[in-house]
């Protein structure tokens, strides 16, 4: 047993065999507009080395006056204020980041290195071809290691997020059903679906209609055979589902939307547990998207920038973003030239500027490139592996609403803690007093009070049975004193904020005590 | 907290207080205890115009987005500007944090209402 | 595989507790005829050295060593070496949305620093917390704009990015806006005219406002470099009861050129602040507005409030807003923001702060104007010369732009980006960008070229 305790808490004796933190101080912090004072720097600029010009005899009344309320520091008060801000963050580095549908896996640090290096960190979008084709080669090997990857024909990477490959996919959809002369005005969903599917399809101008979950938290087939019609122009599916089972039905869902011409859109948020073991192309998917901050390594930095590539089957290709990345005629070297072709008459038009976030296409091959595809498929294996492994050592404690095997997450409810007032979200907040990141609460909605768990392949055995013990100990604690957990977090800097202060009276940016903002 | 029995009620939690050829509209007790915390009101603007048994507007607490659904069907004379500011009096005394007032122009649609005493047996039966 | 923490014995341990003999029967679920029984068809497993080999070959083959003069909406700028070694730090680089706030307060409180610096420098009320980029922060502003006045037409600039236009359209089409955004048609057709100046035609301007136009959406400085006279711009629209949104590409501008507040929402690409090139991505869009227009804003928020025992602290805000809560009833599907992006951009803000900002700023405009004023010296025509510029501008050559081009690349130098593709009517155009790395040697270099060149045709002909 272990005997560090976090200080205020009344503790109930720690069961498992060794609590992963310990309490130590963190610095405080005020803003940086409260560190400025004027006439500090942290810069110097090489001597201007033209004549200086006059703003205001240039620009007229077009000329600023007053630069507006930025700070003045020096830059050892700059590093220490954003490295004191750092701490105040959990993150993959420090621990397990047990975040459902988020798959947060190590993100490699030969990514980061490889992304910065000159002539691809510094490289313009605009530079001509012949000096780019260094960038139109990573983009090129991305695009067929992804196909290869997905069982797709065509692909494009200029989608910024996830949510931006989805509105791409569904305008190619959309696009594809109005070059047969027949504009559908449907999307089925399920219920079970990322919020960002219904947001999406509603902002193709589709109308949205909800696809009940069976009692497995599967499709329901005789419903969607009920439901699609003449008009239907996709369903939006997770596969595996928000609750981490492949839909074993995969193939007679496609043969449903075929016959009656819609396609099967794929979102592919939990690829993750598919690579190198089965191909969204193969078993019938016409269009997905990826999310390369997902399964393909990339860091989430806060909450972005992601990245999400579509790839689609043949009948949408001619309708991708612009440009495409096309080979050319071979060079001396034996490698085709590549260029980017704009003249594509039948194109959705672009969904961003330039070509993507060509950073993070980086970043993603520079990972499919160490793992190859012995190791893709070992990640893929021990991140279901993980899963399983969570699965069979909670679900005495937790209940599993939907039994159905797993594979890389795992989505158990609170309803036994529920009886003690306690709910999904407390046991969440009490995993940090234990040094773990929450899970994902409350989503997805087919499961009232769900804890969705998904560890990832990143997480050593020593890591889980750490993340056990400290579940265990939560249903413990649940039991035999529900207010320990209520009032959880008790070892962060801040405790519970009042989320609703802030969104009746939002305060979205700092006023000085003098009120004298901007000019 | 007792539901005034001059009032009628939707099936979807909104009351409205008639008075001749006008009524007030807000939502009960109930609603905006199984909300929670409000921290928004969206309403519509006066004028315009609301069919009973249609979304007029919607509420918001921190975590969850509720549509308004109109008791009558009605021209909009004016919105309570209290709530825009404060939208917690929802939260202090539903039964008197009116949001619309309306100008009737169907008062037989009052009839397929609730009364108090029916709303509150509805509220038990969907919370048992 | 050296990013998996797991022994083989592990595996088969951890397989044992499970209850299952092979990691297969956890796959049990995948019909067998749609499992893959074949490796991959993807390189094979390289190890670091190789992988840092492969990518050194691959930038060797892009343009290192070159002077360059391109802009367009992405600008060389010098990066502080601070803003990498902050923003690579493990808690910003690897830690996920700051939706639990008790463990993600750095993120917070840097993105409350970034949304303060944002108002600060557009003269907006609120921002949000970052989006895709320039490009896509235009189309949600136009988005926002209907929304908000409840009508359909936007009215956009011929002198918006060419590319943010494409973006335009794409977006305003699928949704069923067909014919209605008639300022964004990709090819320019249908796009306010620009004056002898390179500015807005306002007389075009008004005779195309009217009681269904959502928004007048302008880029300022414009794609040409050109400052547009926004509190005339916004007058034309508020007086028609549309809004005015401005993009702004350059977010450096700021640093001299006045702030929009005539505007009534900013969708700026903030690349400038300290964010690497990359080839085009990853940027920093973001949108800012009147707080008037804040529950039709799209993208994350964050806020201040307070905990249990009174101390200071920052969530996200206002989410019923997103697509999480209402799903297709959000005010877009956006799901994620450039965070860590803005976070350089943070650190770019605060490194140059309130004098650095303005000091480099000037420098842009100093050099640009020395430029232009060198290339005209050489015999070449700057269009528009007569409008207020920041640090872009056209010229008009004898001779067609990528034939020059050829010449200056033979002496390393990238010239100005071609225009023909998107302003055929300016003939033998080119936009050309000078900032702060530019030096008046490199400068006097690409002039002197030209100027050899133009004497060269002149002489044949």
């Amino acid at each position: 047993m272990a005997t560090e305790d976090t200080g205020k808490e009344a503790a109930i004796p720690f069961e498992g065999k060794r609590r992963k933190v310990s309490s130590h101080p963190s610095q405080n912090e005020a803003l940086i507009f409260e560190k400025s004072s004027p006439g500090k720097r942290a810069y110097r600029l090489p001597p201007l080395d033209v004549p200086e010009a006059d703003p205001s005899a240039l620009l007229g009344t077009s000329a600023r006056q007053d630069p507006g309320m930025l700070p003045e520091l020096s830059e050892i008060e700059i590093v220490r204020h954003f490295t004191r801000l750092s701490t105040w963050n959990y993150s993959i580095d420090l621990g397990m980041y047990p975040l459902g549908s988020c798959t947060m896996k190590y993100n490699p640090r030969v990514n980061e290195f490889v992304s910065r290096l000159e002539g691809i960190a510094e490289a313009h979008p605009y530079q001509p071809e012949s000096l780019s084709q260094g960038a139109l080669g990573i983009l090129h090997l991305l695009e067929r290691c992804l196909l290869e990857i997905t069982g797709m024909d065509a692909i494009t990477l200029q989608p910024a997020a996830g949510a931006h490959g989805e509105f791409t996919g569904i305008l190619l959809a959309r696009a594809y059903h109005q070059a047969q002369g027949d504009p559908r005005h449907r999307i089925l969903i399920p219920d079970s679906a990322h919020g960002t599917n219904p947001a999406t399809a509603a902002l193709c101008g589709y109308e949205v209609e909800n696809l009940r979950s069976n009692s497995l938290g599967m499709v329901d087939l005789a419903e969607l055979e009920h439901l699609v019609t003449g008009d239907t122009a996709a369903l939006m599916l997770t596969n595996p589902s928000t609750i981490g089972v492949f839909e074993s039905e995969i193939h007679k869902i496609a043969d449903i939307l075929h016959a009656k011409g819609a396609l099967l859109y794929m979102d592919g948020a939990n690829m993750n547990a598919l690579v190198g073991k089965t191909r969204p192309g193969d078993f019938g998917v016409d269009v997905m998207h990826l999310n390369l901050h997902k399964t393909f390594s990339t860091p989430h930095g806060g909450g972005g920038p992601g990245s999400g590539p579509v790839a689609a089957k043949k009948i949408l290709e001619p309708f991708l973003p612009t440009p495409v990345v096309v080979e050319g005629p071979r060079g001396e070297d034996g490698r085709a030239t590549l260029r980017l072709d704009y003249d594509r008459p039948r194109t959705i038009g672009r969904v961003r500027a330039f070509y993507g976030n060509f950073g993070m296409f980086v970043r993603a091959l520079a990972y499919i490139l160490a793992n190859g595809p012995d190791g893709l498929r070992q990640t893929t294996e021990d991140a279901v592996l993980n899963a399983n492994y969570l699965r069979s050592k909670l679900e005495d404690l937790y209940e599993l609403p939907y039994k159905t095997p797993t594979l890389h997450e795992v989505v158990f409810s609170d309803r036994r803690q529920a009886q003690k007032g306690v709910r999904t979200g407390d046991i969440a907040k009490r995993l940090i007093d234990y040094g773990f990141h929450p899970y994902t609460t409350s989503f997805p909605i087919i499961v009232p009070g769900a804890l969705m768990i998904e560890p990832t392949e990143s997480e050593s055995r020593e890591e889980l049975d750490l993340f056990i013990d400290a579940m265990r100990q939560i249903a413990r604690e649940a039991q035999e004193n529900p207010e320990l957990v209520l009032t959880a977090p008790h070892s962060t800097r801040v405790s519970r904020l009042d989320e609703v202060a802030a969104a009746r009276k939002p305060m979205l940016r700092y006023m000085p005590p003098d009120g004298a903002v901007g000019q | 907290m007792a539901y005034p029995a001059s009032y009628r009620y939707t099936r979807e939690h909104e009351w409205i207080e008639v008075q001749g050829k006008t009524g007030k509209v807000g939502i009960t007790d109930h609603a905006q205890e199984s909300l929670g915390d409000i921290v928004f009101v969206e309403l519509p603007q006066p004028g315009s115009k609301v069919e009973q048994g249609k979304v007029f507007g919607s509420v918001e607490s921190v975590k969850a987005v509720s549509e308004l659904f109109s008791p009558v069907t009605g021209t909009v004379l004016e919105v309570n500007k209290e709530l825009e500011t404060s939208p917690e009096k929802i939260n202090k005394d539903a039964h008197s944090a009116w949001m619309l007032k309306l100008e009737i122009s169907d008062p037989a649609g009052l009839d397929r209402l609730l009364t108090a005493d029916q709303y509150e047996a509805y509220v038990k039966e969907e919370t048992a | 595989m050296r990013y998996l923490p797991k022994s083989p014995s592990e595996r088969s341990e951890m397989l044992q507790e499970i209850g299952v003999r092979s990691i297969d029967d956890l796959f049990s679920t995948i019909p067998g005829e749609y499992r893959l029984n074949h490796d991959l068809e993807v390189p094979p497993q390289r190890g670091e050295q190789e992988i840092v080999e492969y990518f050194r070959q691959e930038a060797a083959r892009n343009a290192t060593g070159y002077t360059s003069f391109l802009g367009a909406g992405a600008y060389r700028h010098y990066r502080p070496v601070v803003i990498d070694a902050l923003a690579q730090r493990g808690e910003f680089l690897t830690s996920y949305t700051p939706y639990q706030a008790e463990i993600s307060q750095g993120t917070l409180q840097a993105i409350f620093e970034f949304q303060t610096m944002i108002c600060e420098l557009t003269g907006m009320e609120i921002a949000n917390a970052s989006m895709y980029d320039g490009s896509t922060a235009a189309a949600e502003a136009a988005a926002m704009a209907r929304r908000i006045t409840g009508r359909h037409h936007v009215l956009a600039a011929a002198t918006l990015h060419p590319e943010y236009r494409e973006v335009l359209t794409t977006y305003a089409r699928q949704q069923r806006h067909d014919g209605a955004a008639t300022g964004a048609d990709a090819s320019g057709a249908g796009a306010l005219p620009y004056d002898a100046n390179g500015r807005l035609d306002l007389a075009a301007l008004e005779q195309r406002l009217d009681g269904q136009t959502a928004c007048v959406l302008v880029q300022s400085p414009n794609f040409f470099g050109v400052v547009e006279d926004i509190p005339a711009i916004a007058e034309l629209a508020h007086k028609h009861g549309a809004l005015l949104v401005v993009s702004i590409a350059e977010a450096l501008s700021l640093g001299v050129v006045r702030p929009p507040r005539e505007a009534d929402v900013v969708a700026m690409e903030a690349q400038s602040f300290g964010v690497a090139l990359s080839y085009g991505g990853p940027y920093c869009g973001v949108i800012a507005a009147k707080e008037k227009y804040l529950r039709q804003m799209p993208g994350r928020l964050a806020g201040q409030t307070r905990d249990a025992e009174g101390r200071r602290g920052f969530v996200l805000t206002l989410a019923t807003r997103e697509q999480h809560i209402r799903r297709e009833k959000a005010t877009s599907n956006i799901c994620t923001n450039q965070a860590l992006v803005a976070l350089m951009a943070t650190i770019f803000l605060t490194v140059y702060g309130r004098q650095g900002i303005r000091e480099l700023a000037v420098q842009n405009l100093s050099k640009a104007h020395y430029a232009a004023r060198r290339f005209s010296e050489a015999g070449a025509e700057v269009l528009f010369a007569g409008a207020p510029r920041f640090h872009e501008f056209v010229l008009r050559t004898p001779e067609p732009p990528e034939q020059m081009n050829e010449r200056l690349l033979e002496k390393k130098i990238i010239g100005g980006l071609p225009l023909g593709r998107w302003y055929p009517e300016l003939g033998n155009a080119s936009l050309w960008c000078v900032t702060e790395l530019n030096t008046a040697a490199e400068i006097e270099s690409a002039t002197g070229l030209f100027r050899h060149a133009r004497e060269g045709i002149l002489t044949r002909a």
